[in-house]
């Protein structure tokens, strides 16, 4: 029977953390199939990237390195995406659900006239099937999923949906290079180098106590009372993803996947609903307390106090206890 | 520039869900619908490129005849036309099927943009943008956070994570997926709801459009709702009495105030 093959996100010779949690989900499903895992690198210079994946339990590393991969091209990532799945024939291909993966393997599943199962959250064995789980709804409702018909099939994981620490690491997978047939003057695109942008500098890293704020707050007015209890607390204000696009704070105060990461020991998450791309970026909080209005918020999962509540009631509230000395 | 802009309609943001008899999908009774909020930045990148460059915006979604009602407030924001590709059972498609009806639809209107959000918010499969670029053969870019339009070339700046962003030259004809944040949506008007009155919303019929022999290789088995297993402890009581709880045990028990 194929094997499944993992493709890991490197960039700069560093391997997307991401990809190590994959290679945990390839290891997985492999021993549940019976089938050896492959793990193939796709890149310019990826040698330091193989390098860290040298001790993985895994039976062969696959690298395509070619300069045009590097800067990122999505046809040319296409090309060498095509030419691992057609010569190595895998069962499954797992990939990371990063924005890079979002970019190019829906197109590559395509061309094997296949979805891109994505941003799955588990993997199980279900008597002869295997069975994926999708949130759907931001994680209000929960989907399984069957990959039917022939292989291949394509599978992106959410961030976070494996833990890194399971790592299998009594392997030494044999390296191989793998060509593939890039003819640069083929393509239609041009990409540049990707540039680092710091927004106007609010280093949320080292704080003790953040205060971060979600669609819940309801207005750009009203982040000004959680402005106010940060202030109470000695903290910093924060924000989910939607509270930044709506530009009610700068993106800098963005905490989650595509925003900062942080560790205080006190996050206080107000009208956040808690996605996991989300709680990536809070869950190194040491003390996780939630206020929501709904019961069902996945944040109530993650935190270690829950306030079912409105936060234009509750926070009011909070800041009288505080300032009347409670 | 011909610019379509793919929308779809989905459960208002904050609707309570339950989950239907045999687990198929959601209960849509008594749902209210609107359009996927990802969406709604790709229609304003739309309107703003018309602005500047000329042209026509076209608003396309798949869905049932509810769909009309998301596609009639597309019209009233700023979209010329809109073609609808009627489904009565669109949520039980897979993005493949989704982009093979739309690619059918968009060979026919030759656009030189296509525009979607970068996910929806129902399903979340953030591929249907991609998917078309592929079955079109036309080149994409996806979590596009700037637009700039020079000619018949496009120069699309991607967002990546942790800050890091970068910049493709694509030619037209092209499909992007938008980061949402890249604009700022704007409302309808009591004017643009009054003119959209007068535009055209096409029906087209998904059989006429859908490729038969498109198998996706994925099957929804059941869909539910997780099950919250955190340990949180929950503090009850007035919104002052869980305020007074919740400042207590930060102090007492957690000992981070």
């Amino acid at each position: 029977m194929s094997n499944v093959l993992v493709l890991a996100e490197q960039r700069a010779g560093t391997l997307n953390p991401q990809s190590i949690e994959v290679v945990v989900a390839g290891q997985k499903l492999a021993a549940a199939l019976g089938v050896e895992l492959d793990i193939a690198l796709i890149g310019g210079d990826i040698d330091a990237a193989a390098e860290s994946l040298a001790s993985v339990k895994a039976a062969r590393l696959f690298m395509v390195s070619d300069g045009a991969l590097e800067p990122y091209r999505a046809e040319a990532f296409d090309v060498a995406g095509r030419t691992l799945v057609e010569e190595l024939k895998p069962q499954y291909v797992l990939l990371p659900h990063t924005y890079l993966v979002r970019d190019y393997a829906p197109r590559l599943a395509a061309a094997f006239k296949r979805v891109l199962i994505s941003d799955c959250v588990d993997v199980r064995r279900d008597n002869d099937n295997i069975v994926f789980t999708r949130q759907l709804f931001q994680g209000k409702v929960n989907a399984d999923v069957l990959a039917k018909g022939d292989a291949p099939h394509f599978v992106s994981f959410q961030a976070g949906a494996f833990r890194a620490d399971q790592l299998e690491t009594d392997g030494a997978p044999s390296k191989q290079a793998m060509n593939a047939p890039f003819d640069a003057a083929a393509f239609k695109t041009q990409s540049h180098d990707p540039v680092h942008e710091m927004a106007d500098g609010v280093d949320l890293s080292n704080v003790d106590i953040i205060v971060s704020v979600g669609r819940g707050i309801q207005s750009e007015e009203n982040v000004e009372i959680a402005r106010q209890l940060a202030k109470a607390l000695g903290g910093e204000i924060g924000a989910s993803r939607p509270v930044c696009d709506a530009g009610w704070l700068s993106s800098d105060h963005q905490i989650g996947s595509s925003g900062q990461s942080v560790t205080p020991k006190l996050y206080l998450a107000l009208g956040i609903s808690g996605s996991i791309q989300h709680m990536v970026g809070a869950k190194g909080a040491k003390t996780i307390a939630a206020i929501n209005t709904d019961p069902k918020a996945p944040i109530f999962a993650a935190a270690d106090y829950g306030v079912v509540g409105d936060v234009l009631e509750v926070v009011p509230a909070l800041l009288e206890e505080l300032q009347g000395g409670g | 520039m011909k610019i379509g802009v793919l929308i779809k309609q989905v459960p208002a943001r904050d609707s309570e869900l339950s989950i239907n008899a045999d687990q198929s999908w959601i209960d849509e009774a008594g749902l209210e619908f609107e359009s996927s909020e990802p969406d709604d930045y790709a229609l304003e990148a739309g309107l703003q490129l018309k602005e500047a460059q000329g042209g026509e915006v076209v608003a396309i979604s798949l869905g049932p005849d509810r769909v009309d009602e998301t596609l009639r407030t597309a019209l009233a924001k700023g979209a010329d036309r809109a073609i609808h590709i009627v489904d009565e059972h669109s949520h039980g498609l897979d993005p493949l099927q989704v982009a093979g009806a739309l690619a059918q639809v968009a060979a026919d209107e030759s656009f030189d943009l296509l525009l979607s959000g970068l996910q929806s918010d129902d399903l979340g499969y953030g591929q249907t943008g991609v998917l078309l670029a592929e079955l079109l053969g036309v080149p994409h870019a996806t979590v596009v956070v700037n637009i700039e339009a020079s000619g018949d070339r496009i120069t699309a700046k991607r967002e990546l994570e942790e800050g890091w962003y970068q910049s493709v030259e694509l030619p037209l004809p092209a499909v992007l997926t938008i980061q949402s944040g890249i604009n700022k949506p704007r409302y309808t008007s009591f004017k643009g709801i009054m003119a959209a009155r007068k535009k055209e919303i096409r029906a087209v019929p998904s059989q006429e459009v859908m490729p038969a022999d498109l198998s996706s290789g994925m099957e929804i088995l059941r869909v539910y709702v997780p099950e919250v297993t955190g340990s949180a402890e929950m503090l009850e009581g007035s919104a002052a009495e869980q305020a007074a709880a919740l400042v207590e045990k930060l102090k007492y028990q957690a000992r981070v105030l």
